[in-house]
């Protein structure tokens, strides 16, 4: 049908990043920043670090991600420190593992600004183009490599690394009713070849499926009627960049309120025009994020569900109804959102509606973003079958570094269960097999304890540093805070006070039981009826020290048992994860791994045995024997050495 | 690139080892091999002497714990400043209650076996001693060695070649495969049958715990501290039970699992009866008289037969004599060995016909009993003169034969009267037989899986008294998920399955989770 498109050598770049969403955008700045010249392709400028679908950044385990990346030197922490207009810690009551911040951000300018920082970013170069082929050579041993891109219009850009973060783009189509169009997300061009060329180079793709609510005209909302949900104050921060001071501001308020009968009852007439289940939508969608029509089949004995709505920005009237995503008919959308409790007279701004979209198997990657099959061609995002924008930074800027260190003939990073969400994200990814778009949860961590939002940068600021994406500047002042929590714990474990009748007086009067020998302030901590703030008046050698510290000192001190529990798992794990298996490691002559796993290990090759423990259909007993069988490899290679 | 630990320890030591044992993991357990690890190492079906062997790094300790002699309570020596490889005498005490007189085998590393600190402890077998004795063992610290793991450690440690560790690993992979496969068969049908309502409880209890984690705006834990104690409280109870039956052996069914199948009236009863040597089973002429199983343990040279007698298998109407019928499907189900029962002095007929069907390949012997009421040879060939008068009323041993492979059945048939305990000698004989030919499974097996199960009820013991702790001292609810997950995770093993993906999966199946 088209002519022929000739085709045009551009200039060469280190690495290519394909997309600039969450994913893209950390990457393509990771990248640059360590000094490689990287081309950021998007389809077009304007929805760079776009927020297809809900207005906020983090959330529980989101939020703990967004903290782990800019303790790592990303963007997306102090970018949403700009652009937030309503922040809130969840889980305040809970343990300190399971507190997450989430914030509302004004979408528009959350995308300004990360445009902003992406446009005066060196080594950056953005363009506005659909790359439609992946280029690569095939060495005579049959191993490919990446040389390149090309766009739709011909433009061949020779690179050294790709990182395909295509996002929701790549054959999208959004459904509502009997509605398809075949656009990307809020309308924006869709990528059409990019897919047959990935196929073609031998990658596994799979379609999976997501959705989005309508979004209201505030002024056709009746709030009064709804209950109100105002931010946290003071504000904590998501960069560690940032203090509280920094960020204060006016903050903007949601609103809480819920379906009804009538609302389930309209949806329930109307199922057999949902393309959900009429069967018009084929894509695996996620549990986690059902539409309100999934929810009513699901959970037939609700009553009612929650929908909360937010807002979009400081420049818009669009509201966004969180908990009614949906694919049913414009018609049935309006009669629906319009049953609910003050949403009687709304005007649909923008439809909800569903999206089907091409993504990888991600399990042809390794931990380090990297693609098996193909040299130099990293994957990051939603096209590797997570959902959220959280999870597609934590993503990006493991890509980006890693493509980064390839161009520079460096070893990959991978950061591993114990490390942070990012690495339990990761792993799930490549190791697990994934049915259903990918979404972090705390539940996911089995180290949560020990992988809090406080701490993310005590664990990984100086992976940032070593990598070179924190500045001196920033690591010194990191390393200040890490002696300072340090000599705070020293302190009050021999800060030691005589059971002295005063003392005892103190005790009582601070709603705790006396002490019958000499205690230190640290053993004191430890009661649940104290806190650093109230032992105060039994410290009079204390320096005021910054809140952060503090807090530090305490969690350490109180949760001491269980932290230290989950150390020991630490360690253990760390015993099976520091076990490398050969790349060209020979399962079958292994004969005692049972079929099934040895199956599984041959197609999925872990890296270490710690991931081939973690793959479903492998037991403890194969791994057993092939614990024994890798020490055997190592001994024949030790002998083969001697003899050399 | 690798990265010391960013963690804060406030002990100065760090050195936190052997604060919390049994630890518990969300995820799958594989074992290291620096920990004291005890077996059985002897056989366990005929042997006169049992050995118990403990290797690693606190052998001594261990087995100091529960061994008492006259030597070292007269002197201060400790067991720690005893000579290598030395045999001492005395006995396992329990506390203040002797178990048994014992030969103890003392051996330092590094040579013995594994090349670690190894103790082995001789006692008089038995598998109800041997059993006690291993069990202390592993109270005292140690904890059941996988299949094959000393020779593995042996093999680690540099003991034995590499030919040597081959054979290792083939033993390694085919007795887990069994070992897993017997201990969920060897599971007491209404035993695993509690551990997954427990199971299925916990779970629940967590994804409550998570979801609301997960969504803090959506659900609420509101007052649910209390009403998890109380779960975990009869939780716990339930699983003390099971450890109260597990020390009384009765935690799994021992020896080999034999049930006798029939039609109403063949006399199934009498068998067992005949067998077990007194009057277990009620008997009648009536049809149907056994409306549920009965079971029975016999001692048959050496071996251990569990023998279940169950309800004559038929369509009734009757809604008792049904739930018979049904459980005896299950019993047979669940058999080692099925010993089909027909009637010599009535024909088989299409009753019989499906019963065998239903379990074509089935380890069987077909027995045709009451040949007392047939005269002598007519049975056996079916051409004598009166059978002309009988041939369509009896049944033949070719009959039964035809009809055994007509359904797929490979079984020998044995002529027997439990009434006047003709052929009995030779039925024992056979059953024997097939025993020690291999073709029945050991008691060995069910011995280490007992002490396996336990293993893992101490555990979810233990775990559920921490979340209680947790509750206890006020913290916070995702402190209870971690205990909750190491109780789920150690009856999850007991069971055979794994815990991988379950608590995301009941989470989504349970709650309304969206954006």
């Amino acid at each position: 049908m088209n002519k022929e498109i000739p085709e045009f050598t551009c200039d060469a770049y280190d690495v290519a990043v394909i997309g600039a969403g969450h994913a893209g955008c950390e990457a393509a700045l990771a990248s640059a920043r360590l000094g490689c010249e990287t081309i950021c392709f998007m389809v077009s400028t304007d929805t760079i670090a776009m927020m297809p679908c809900n207005p906020n950044i983090g959330g529980t385990s989101k939020g703990h991600l967004v903290k782990e990346v800019d303790a790592l030197g990303g963007e997306m922490g102090r970018n949403i420190d700009k652009a937030f207009i309503q922040s809130k810690m969840l889980n305040r009551s809970k343990g300190p593992a399971v507190h997450s911040l989430r914030a509302q951000a004004d979408k528009q300018k959350y995308s300004n600004c990360m445009r902003k920082v992406m446009e005066n970013t060196e080594h950056l170069t953005l363009k506005q183009a659909e790359v439609s082929e992946l280029l690569y050579k095939t060495a005579e041993d049959g191993t490919k490599s990446v040389t390149g891109v090309k766009t739709v219009s011909g433009g061949i850009y020779p690179c050294k690394a790709v990182i395909l973060c295509s996002g929701v783009y790549l054959n999208a189509r959004c459904i509502f009713g009997e509605v398809s169009t075949f656009t990307g997300p809020n309308g924006t061009p869709r990528a059409t070849h990019l897919t047959d060329s990935l196929i073609a180079a031998g990658i596994e793709m799979y379609r999976f499926k997501t959705g989005t609510p309508a979004r209201i005209d505030k002024r056709t909302i009746d709030f009064s009627v709804m209950e109100e949900q105002k931010g946290d104050e003071p504000i904590v921060p998501f960069s560690f960049t940032n203090t509280p001071e920094d960020l204060a501001r006016e903050q903007a308020l949601c609103y809480l309120t819920y379906t009804n009968e009538e609302t389930h009852r309209i949806i329930r007439a109307n199922l057999d025009r949902s393309p959900l289940f009429s069967g018009d939508i084929k894509g695996s969608g996620p549990r986690y994020c059902p539409s309100i029509e999934d929810k009513v089949v699901k959970f037939p004995e609700k009553d009612r569900h929650q929908v909360f709505i937010e807002p979009e920005g400081e420049y818009t009237n669009e509201m966004y109804l969180s908990g009614m995503s949906s694919s049913l008919p414009e018609e049935v959308q309006i009669a629906m959102y319009r049953s609910v409790k003050g949403l009687e007279h709304a005007k649909i701004v923008r439809n909800a509606y569903a999206i089907e979209y091409d993504c990888i198997n991600p399990m042809q990657l390794y931990p380090t973003l990297e693609c098996r099959k193909i040299k130099g061609f990293f994957s990051a995002g939603q096209s590797n079958g997570s959902s959220g924008y959280e999870e597609a930074a934590a993503q990006g800027i493991i890509a980006g570094i890693n493509a980064a260190r390839k161009v520079q003939g460096k070893e990959g990073i991978v950061l591993d269960r114990s490390q942070a969400y990012i690495g339990v994200l990761i792993d799930d990814l490549v190791t697990k097999e994934t049915h259903e778009p990918y979404r972090m949860m705390t539940s996911r961590a089995e180290y949560r304890l020990l992988l809090r939002q406080d701490n993310a940068d005590l664990r990984l600021t100086e992976i940032g540093h070593e990598v070179g994406l924190i500045s001196e500047e920033r690591y010194r002042k990191f390393l200040a805070k890490k002696q300072a929590i340090e000599d705070e714990l020293e302190r009050l474990s021999v800060a030691v006070l005589g059971a002295s009748a005063s003392v005892c007086e103190t005790l009582k009067a601070l709603g705790t039981s006396e002490i019958h020998t000499a205690t230190s302030l640290l053993e004191l901590l430890r009661r649940p009826e104290l806190d650093y703030e109230s032992l105060a008046v039994l410290d009079p050698d204390r320096v005021p020290l910054p809140a952060d510290v503090i807090e530090q000192v305490v969690i350490n001190i109180r949760y001491e048992g269980y932290i230290e529990r989950q150390m020991q798992q630490v360690e253990h794990f760390k015993k099976l994860e520091t076990r490398k298996i050969p790349e060209d490691f020979d399962y079958d002559a292994v004969p005692s791994i049972r079929i099934e796993a040895r199956q599984k290990l041959k197609q999925f090759r872990p890296v270490n045995v710690g991931q081939a423990s973690r793959i479903s259909g492998v037991s403890p007993a194969d791994i057993s024997v092939l614990l024994v069988m890798l020490e055997r490899v190592l001994k024949d290679s030790g002998k083969a050495k001697q003899e050399q | 690139m690798r990265f010391p630990s960013p963690f804060f320890s406030t002990e100065k030591t760090g050195a936190v080892a052997g604060a919390f044992p049994g630890y518990t993991c969300l995820h799958k357990v594989t074992r290291m091999n620096n920990d004291t690890i005890a077996a059985i190492a002897s056989g366990l079906s005929a042997a006169g002497i049992s050995i118990i062997r403990i290797s690693g790094p606190d052998a001594f300790g261990v087995a100091s714990k529960i061994f008492r002699s006259g030597r070292l309570a007269a002197s201060s020596v400790r067991m720690e400043d005893w000579e290598s490889h030395t045999v001492h005498y005395g006995y396992i005490a329990d506390g203040d209650e002797i178990v048994d007189e014992v030969m103890l085998l003392y051996l330092k590393a590094p040579k013995t076996f594994t090349k670690e600190d190894t103790v082995e402890i001789d006692c008089h077998g038995g598998i109800v001693v041997t059993r006690r004795i291993l069990s202390l063992v592993l109270k005292n610290g140690a904890r059941l060695a996988e299949p094959g793991e000393f020779t593995k450690r042996a093999f680690l440690n540099g003991r034995i070649d590499l030919s040597q560790a081959e054979a290792v690993m083939e033993l390694i992979g085919a007795k887990n495969d069994l070992a897993v496969k017997n201990s969920v068969k060897q599971l007491r049908g209404t035993l695993k049958k509690r551990i997954g309502e427990l199971r299925k409880q916990i779970l629940t209890d967590v994804a409550t715990i998570e979801a609301s984690l997960d969504q803090p705006e959506y659900y609420s834990l509101e007052g649910f501290g209390e009403k998890l104690a109380e779960s975990v409280k009869t939780e716990r109870e339930a699983i003390h039970k099971m450890l109260c039956s597990a020390d009384n052996g009765r935690l799994i069914r021992e020896g080999i699992h034999t049930v006798i199948l029939g039609k109403p009236n063949v006399g199934k009863s009498s068998l067992m009866n005949a067998l077990v040597g007194e009057e277990r089973a009620i008997v009648t002429e009536i049809a149907g008289t056994t409306r549920d199983t009965l079971c029975e343990e016999i001692r048959l040279n050496g071996i251990t037969l569990l023998i279940v007698d169950t309800a004559g298998i038929r369509n009734t109407p009757d809604p008792v004599e049904k739930i018979g019928v049904t459980r005896a499907h299950e019993q047979a189900e669940d058999a080692d060995l099925i010993l089909y029962v027909a009637d010599a002095s009535s024909p088989l007929d299409a009753n019989d016909r499906d019963i065998l069907r239903a379990y074509a390949g089935r380890k069987m012997l077909a027995v045709l009993n009451k040949t007392d009421l047939i005269g002598s040879g007519t049975v056996s060939d079916g051409t004598t003169a009166d059978a002309s008068n009988n041939a369509s009323r009896n049944t033949t041993e070719a009959d039964l034969k035809q009809l055994l492979s007509e359904c797929g059945c490979e079984a020998e048939v044995l002529l027997v009267s439990a009434k006047e305990g003709t052929g009995l000698t030779e039925l024992e004989e056979k059953i024997s037989d097939m025993f020690f030919a291999g073709n029945l499974s050991a008691d060995d097996e069910s011995v280490i899986t007992s002490e396996r199960h336990k293993e893992c009820l101490r555990e979810a013991f233990e775990s559920l008294g921490k979340v209680l702790n947790s509750i206890d001292s006020g913290l916070p609810e995702d402190f209870y998920s971690i205990d909750l997950m190491g109780a789920y995770e150690a009856l999850s093993r007991i069971v055979g399955e794994e815990v991988d993906e379950d608590l995301i999966n009941r989470i989504f199946e349970q709650f309304c989770l969206g954006k």
